[in-house]
């Protein structure tokens, strides 16, 4: 012990000081004899060492211990040296464990391996992970002082307090803090604890906040650890299971916020297309396909021309996608809906018809399978915000809707285009007598209805498959959405996407995916019996013309 | 009283219905059974079964046209009811497996004992008897629109609203069946089943049976139908079509008629997929594919809108249309279909058999509206679509 103790200043002094490689330190020599004593005793000699080693708690010891997990570390049979050997041919290349200075080669029958059992793997991982919690890489302490967390080796309790101690980082500090309490709590230590230690303890865990830190709790609350242990466990885990429950309904809203976004993006160009102008376009969600589509072929070009600029592709894909699906649907209407105004009904037998059309030509030029859409870097990752995980995907993809949104709000309300729109809307003949070219008007309305779902296909191929059917998932959702929002309102549309979303991820947790799902249906079709013309219903005689 | 009913609403047109339907079955059984296999007359088993799928296709399409061409309903949600008629059927004839499964369970079906079930649910009961599925067959499609329409009419849903809640009803219904906790075999449906009624669901014979069944099922249907379109009833519902709100003024509890037609015709729909499911030998939840009702919807608008003859010619038509294709140019099925689609609503709003009336319309020489049935339609359905039409 008294050893071990001196071994840790020893250290502490070292890492205060310098924090230099292990290779050719003066120190190396003091670690020898543990090293060599590794390489006899069989099994039990083996384990000895090494936790004289682990107590000794120099880092430079770490290599060694590796070596001996990753079965390198062998005894050379002239001498009894302990040596790394890693095979070279036929031979063994022989190496110093400690100063990694070559020892040259040797034949296989020279050598001898240093077995290790399963004990010794569990032993060899503890004191790994208490040695680790020297390194002079933050990062490094880091997990260290997790693993420590996870595997609550007693063992590891002095280096960690000497780590403690010599901690700088306040993250790293607080994550061995919280490892130590882990020991504490449930090792035989906390029956010698006082109270205010429990409390100490129990508070750096309540800290963490994490599902680990309560599944710790719950463990010491229903242990046979002594009654003040557990009341204070007990307690800790109450304010841990409310914190943790916050966070989770906050996760519910941002996935909600997330997939009602997703079904905004989806709805708002239907709420042009259907809202606005009243045609029911069955195929709008081939529109978002299209949009889906774009991207992909965009993409290509990127990865056969300008792979550097792969992260732009996206950004190109945007006014392309619009562009693309806008054509397709001021063709659509110029050619098809056009004949249908005033008979809603037949509209959407027609457009259902022509969805089935551009299906199958998607089909036949790409292929049935998903095609691969990449990320740019700047859309993938994740980062942390409380206890919150938020993907950088998502949160692009929230911000795009909104942005879509209000660009869209604006360009109804405050452009010379969103002003013919709305008066050809609200009295065709009155706006076709004011000179606005109404048959025009219709046909732009139309494609920018389509523009935004193209758009809302580039957001979409960055979290769904790309493939002829991906619109198809869509259409109904959209309708929903516009429907339940009520028609004609593009704020409806806004809150109908959010309600629903977040409808949609709060009653997944208790009923699953799919039942959710069809409650958020069912909810929807009573809705439309209490309100028949959705949540912000238009009023007046347009209503019911 | 009940032999008028029939007889009132039957025209020309019904007297043609029916003489083919009579012909079919008489002819197709002979032709199957009695006209030996290497004459040129002869129908193959195959055949026959493909008639059948036909002609349930055809009540599907009746039934849909009933509240469609005469009530101004247009249902995106008929294959529901056709489903729930095709499951309970099916439920019947898993029963009848009995301990022939794979796992010879003689009461839990294969499915169940994959699954772990010790005991065979309650909505499963009384299954094992021929009649109680085929109230059965006739109670739940048509007790599942009486709540809907129920609901939805008394809320006035009308037009592109109503439509698209029958859209989320019976994609409310695919998912749920898809499920396999729902204990109707999830996502492979029911299937392999070995007789009806004591006789091998697989016999030539036993096809045959069903096909004519069917045939029956059809003229029954299409007798019903034209007998409520005949009657003053009838009168009522096309009046609602063309101008609800009149009707409504006028004191009619508009509500109680269309629920009327809509629950009569969800029933067909139901006989319609019991009769399906022994033909074609499976159900699953696919059927419930919101893509399958729209369908349904251009059969009726391929034959012609507003009579019923011209929904059995659609479904009849349409259906061999895509047996053709799919068989010979798959990748041209979807282009043909949509194609009909578009070509159907822009240049035959009447259909096939309104083709005619269009013509000759069209031949004095007047500029007509290339629509003649906007107006009306506008009226019946356009509520949503604002000042548009105007």
């Amino acid at each position: 012990m008294r050893r071990a103790l001196r071994w840790l200043m020893a250290v502490c002094v070292v890492v205060a000081t310098s924090t230099a490689a292990y290779a050719a330190d003066p120190r190396a020599t003091d670690l020898r004899p543990l090293v060599q004593a590794l390489g006899s005793g069989g099994y039990s000699g083996t384990e000895k060492a090494l936790t004289q080693l682990s107590e000794a708690g120099d880092p430079a010891a770490v290599p060694v211990i590796e070596a001996l997990q990753a079965g390198d570390l062998y005894v050379r049979k002239a001498d009894g040296t302990v040596v790394v050997a890693r095979k070279a041919g036929d031979a063994f290349t022989l190496t110093d464990p400690l100063t990694r200075a070559a020892l040259g080669d040797a034949p296989a029958a020279a050598v001898e391996k240093i077995r290790i059992n399963n004990s010794l793997r569990r032993a060899i991982s503890a004191s790994l992970g208490a040695l680790t919690l020297m390194s002079p890489d933050a990062g490094v302490r880091r997990s260290a002082a997790d693993a420590v967390f996870k595997s609550r080796d007693a063992s590891a309790l002095e280096t960690l307090g000497a780590a403690i101690a010599k901690e700088q980082d306040k993250g790293v500090r607080a994550a061995m803090e919280q490892a130590r309490a882990a020991i504490l709590l449930t090792g035989e230590a906390a029956s010698k604890m006082t109270d205010a230690e429990i409390q100490s303890a129990t508070d750096t865990l309540t800290a963490r906040g994490d599902r680990d830190a309560l599944v710790l709790l719950n463990m010491v609350a229903g242990s046979g650890a002594s009654d003040i242990t557990k009341k204070s466990a007990a307690a800790a885990v109450s304010t841990l299971e409310q914190k943790l429950a916050f966070w989770a309904a906050l996760q519910n809203l941002w996935y909600g916020l997330s997939l009602g976004s997703v079904l905004l993006l989806a709805a708002i160009g239907l709420a042009v297309t259907f809202g606005v102008m009243g045609v029911i376009n069955m195929a709008h969600g081939e529109m978002v396909m299209i949009g889906a589509y774009t991207t992909f072929l965009v993409q290509e070009f990127f990865r056969a021309h300008a792979p550097g600029l792969f992260d732009l592709s996206i950004l190109v894909a945007l006014p392309a996608a619009f562009l693309v699906s806008g054509g397709v649907g001021i063709v659509i209407e110029r050619s098809v809906i056009r004949w249908l105004y005033g008979r809603p009904l037949e509209t959407l037998l027609a457009t259902w018809g022509l969805s089935l059309a551009l299906q199958q030509a998607v089909r036949s030029i790409f292929g049935p399978t998903n095609r691969e859409v990449g990320a740019p870097s700047w859309m993938s990752g994740a980062f942390e915000l409380g206890g919150l995980t938020i993907t950088y995907g998502r949160l692009w993809i929230v911000i795009f809707a909104f942005t879509v949104f209000a660009a869209l709000l604006v360009a109804l309300k405050r452009t010379w285009f969103g002003l013919s729109i709305r008066a050809v809307t609200q009295n065709r003949p009155m706006a076709n007598a004011m000179g606005i070219r109404t048959a025009r008007v219709d046909a732009l309305t139309f494609g920018l209805g389509s523009g935004i779902a193209g758009l809302a296909g580039v957001a979409l191929s960055q979290i769904d498959n790309v493939s002829p059917n991906l619109g198809q998932g869509y259409i109904l959702d959209s309708f929903m959405v516009v429907v339940f929002g009520g028609v004609g309102n593009l704020w409806g549309t806004l809150v109908g996407a959010l309600t629903l979303g977040t409808m949609n991820k709060f009653l997944e947790p208790y009923a699953g995916a799919v039942l959710g799902k069809i409650l958020v249906l069912i909810f929807i079709i009573l809705f439309i019996q209490r309100r028949p013309r959705g949540l912000f219903a238009l009023k007046g005689r347009a209503v019911e013309a | 009283m009940l032999l008028r009913f029939f007889l009132m609403g039957l025209d020309r047109k019904a007297g043609i219905v029916l003489t083919i339907l009579a012909i079919l079955a008489v002819a197709v059984p002979a032709m199957t059974l009695w006209v030996p296999a290497d004459s040129p007359f002869h129908l193959s088993i195959f055949t026959v079964s493909l008639l059948g799928k036909y002609l349930c296709f055809a009540l599907l399409a009746l039934a849909l046209d009933l509240v469609w061409g005469y009530c101004g309903i247009l249902s995106l949600g008929h294959a529901a009811f056709f489903a729930l008629g095709g499951y309970a059927m099916g439920m019947y004839l898993m029963r009848q497996i009995g301990p022939r499964g794979v796992y010879g369970n003689p009461v839990l079906p294969d499915f169940m004992v994959f699954l772990n079930w010790k005991e065979l649910p309650w909505y499963w009961l009384g299954f094992d008897h021929f009649w109680f599925a085929a109230i059965m067959v006739l109670v739940v499609p048509g007790a599942l629109a009486f709540a809907f329409g129920w609901f939805a009419f008394r809320s006035r849903v009308t037009g592109v609203y109503l439509s698209i809640i029958t859209q989320a009803l019976t994609f409310a219904l695919l998912l749920a069946f898809f499920r396999n906790d729902m204990g109707f075999g999830g996502n492979n449906g029911l299937t392999d089943f070995k007789d009806i009624l004591g006789y091998d669901i697989q016999a030539d014979t036993t096809r045959v049976a069903l096909f004519v069944a069917t045939v029956a099922a059809l003229a029954l249907s299409y007798m019903i139908a034209s007998g409520v379109i005949g009657s003053k009833l009838g009168k009522v519902l096309v009046a609602l079509r063309d101008a609800e709100s009149r009707v409504r003024f006028m004191g009619y509890d508009t509500e109680s008629y269309k629920l009327f037609a809509w629950t009569l015709s969800a029933c067909m729909a139901g006989v319609a997929g019991a009769l399906y499911v022994p033909q074609v030998g499976i159900i699953n939840p696919s059927e419930f594919a919101p893509a399958s009702s729209i369908e349904a919807v251009i059969w009726v608008a391929v034959g012609g809108r507003g009579t019923l003859a011209g929904a059995i010619l659609g479904a009849v038509l349409v259906n061999m249309g895509k047996s053709y294709f799919t068989g010979a140019l798959p990748e041209l099925w979807l282009f043909a279909l949509g194609g009909l689609f578009v070509a159907v609503t822009l240049f035959l709003p009447k259909g096939l058999l309104g083709m005619g009336a269009q013509l000759k319309a069209k031949l004095p020489g007047r500029k007509a509206s290339p629509l003649p049935t906007a107006q009306t339609a506008n009226q019946a359905t356009g509520q949503t679509a604002g000042q548009k039409g105007a």
